[in-house]
């Protein structure tokens, strides 16, 4: 699955690395790190983890089937 | 046929092409669709693969944590678009409406967006600059290669360049155990973006993690092997470093030489272009049909003295991106402006550098909340009195303040009754050569919230 946290608007509130730490972690007192691309099984906290971020700064992708360059790879 | 079926026929059947493939170009194509956009979307981009997101490249990639192919940005709707991948635009008519491909094809619009962005510029000397070992870092590969030479495990690698990329690799650098040298032309790092203030911070802060800072020196040769593996610089002051691994972190150049002979004012500069990201031609005169996005677009900003701005920032990207779209399927008067305070962040050596407002706009500059030993604080410039940006270090809860600030030309240094005042706040001259052109009197103030709503009104500056 594919996520983007707009850094700009994020606070480091760290509810997200609390809710899914596998995908999101904290990179000394406020930075937030995360992994853009974590496995779909890390689904159901990274969606829990968007929808309690007060800043409504992480982005998960909304689509199952999308539409893709053709002859390219997806990741 | 009215000016109002005109437009509806565009939004139903017209044809919209993006040349760039990348946030910007990616945002603006889902606006588009969002805003009811039914024709034919076409995406150029010159790398394969679908767009993906640069700012963890040099962070989380380099880490080893997430590889370089795992950035893809996500999508927020299905955009229904032909993709048109690994090939460059090398042309744009403006006569005949259509967009030359570099291999000879041409794609015909009836309003085209250009987000073409910029490209790592390249070490000086090009065959030192192909030395086994020497990278920029841009794109995923140029990522993909360093993160496999760092985990290689490097004797030292050469950082040249200070600024924000430059900066993150070196605290990479350290946060992997491996030795590093920062060699930087300025006096210290992040001088050029955010003044002497800021940049001493960033020096003490960069040795205190071990990093070999070396400052008012210039890299002259980059020196290879028998085998071409990079393994020795030298510096003008005569001196010289060994190395196995050379990272080349000095700006970016912005891709518009393919609109050379297209008639906009288009160069090293940027893409000049109006609030709306309607691009100006060579005279000055705004185009119907050419939009520009991201940081190839080069935008007047109201708030610094209608400056036209270049910005390569994340957000500026997305937001100009929406403008763009918004209005290449609005007719006049429901044209938004691109009127919003540039925000910005890195994060290196455990700190979260943040910034909001145009920080080289400013002739003095003062820490209005923390401390600066400990890392943690706020610090905002003024120009000729009133506040213009803000910079805080491990405090970025603060800054959507310090942009209400910038927005209502409030008078600088600003009044902060906060706990953390410092008690000996005073403002200092911030170290580069501020604005030339003083524009006398008037400036301005931003109203409103909405997209659809903000707009500028003047005001009498603060003297």
């Amino acid at each position: 699955m594919r996520v983007v946290v707009d850094l700009s608007r994020c606070q480091g509130y760290a509810q997200c690395a609390f809710l899914a730490p596998d995908t999101f972690r904290m990179h000394g007192e406020e930075a937030l790190m995360y992994n853009p691309n974590p496995d779909d099984g890390q689904r159901e906290q990274v969606l829990r983890a968007a929808a309690a971020c007060p800043l409504q700064a992480i982005l998960v992708e909304q689509l199952e089937g999308r539409d893709a360059p053709v002859g390219t790879s997806q990741s | 046929m009215t000016s109002a079926d005109t437009l509806k026929g565009f939004k139903r059947d017209g044809r919209v092409v993006i040349v760039g493939a990348s946030l910007a170009g990616l945002r603006a194509a889902e606006a588009l669709r969002d805003e009811g956009f039914t024709g034919s979307l076409t995406m150029i981009g010159d790398e394969l693969g679908e767009p993906y997101d640069r700012p963890p490249l040099s962070k989380q990639v380099l880490t080893g944590w997430v590889p370089a192919g795992g950035t893809t940005l996500p999508r927020r709707r299905d955009i229904n678009a032909e993709w048109l991948l690994g090939v460059p635009a090398d042309g744009l008519d403006l006569a005949t409406n259509h967009v030359h491909l570099a291999d000879g094809r041409e794609v015909p619009f009836d309003r085209v967006l250009i987000s073409t962005g910029v490209r790592a510029r390249p070490w000086f000397v090009e065959t030192e600059a192909a030395l086994d070992g020497v990278f920029v870092v841009r794109t995923r590969e140029h990522a993909d290669g360093l993160q496999r030479a760092l985990a290689s495990g490097p004797s030292r690698v050469l950082v040249i360049g200070a600024g924000f990329t430059g900066s993150e690799i070196a605290s990479i650098c350290r946060e992997r155990d491996i030795p590093v040298t920062v060699a930087e032309l300025a006096p210290a790092p992040l001088v050029g973006a955010l003044g002497a203030v800021i940049g001493d911070v960033a020096a003490d802060m960069q040795r205190a993690h071990g990093v070999d800072l070396r400052c008012g020196v210039k890299v002259t040769q980059l020196e290879g092997d028998a085998q071409g593996r990079f393994h020795r610089a030298h510096f003008d002051d005569g001196s010289t470093i060994d190395a196995d691994v050379a990272v080349v972190a000095l700006g970016g150049i912005r891709n518009t030489e393919w609109l050379r002979d297209s008639g906009l004012a288009a160069g090293p500069w940027g893409i000049a272009c109006d609030t709306g990201c309607r691009a100006l031609d060579l005279n000055g005169l705004i185009t119907d049909d050419i939009f520009v996005a991201g940081d190839v677009a080069r935008c007047p900003n109201p708030i610094y003295e209608y400056r036209l701005i270049s910005l390569e920032h994340w957000v500026n990207a997305v937001e100009q991106a929406q403008v763009a779209a918004h209005n290449m399927v609005s007719a006049q008067a429901d044209r938004w402006p691109h009127l919003s305070i540039p925000t910005f962040w890195s994060i290196q050596f455990g700190v979260n550098i943040k910034s909001v407002g145009v920080p080289t706009f400013a002739d003095e500059v003062v820490v209005t909340q923390g401390s600066v030993p400990d890392r943690r604080f706020v610090a905002a410039y003024g120009y000729q009195g009133r506040v213009t940006a803000a910079v805080s270090f491990n405090n970025a809860k603060w800054l959507d303040h310090y942009r209400q600030l910038i927005e209502t030309a409030a008078p600088f240094p600003p009044p902060c009754p906060t706990p953390d005042e410092p008690v000996d706040a005073k403002p200092v001259p911030v170290d580069f050569p501020g604005p030339r052109l003083l524009a006398q009197g008037a400036t301005v103030v931003v109203t409103g919230h909405d997209p659809g709503e903000r707009r500028v009104t003047a005001a009498w500056q603060h003297r």
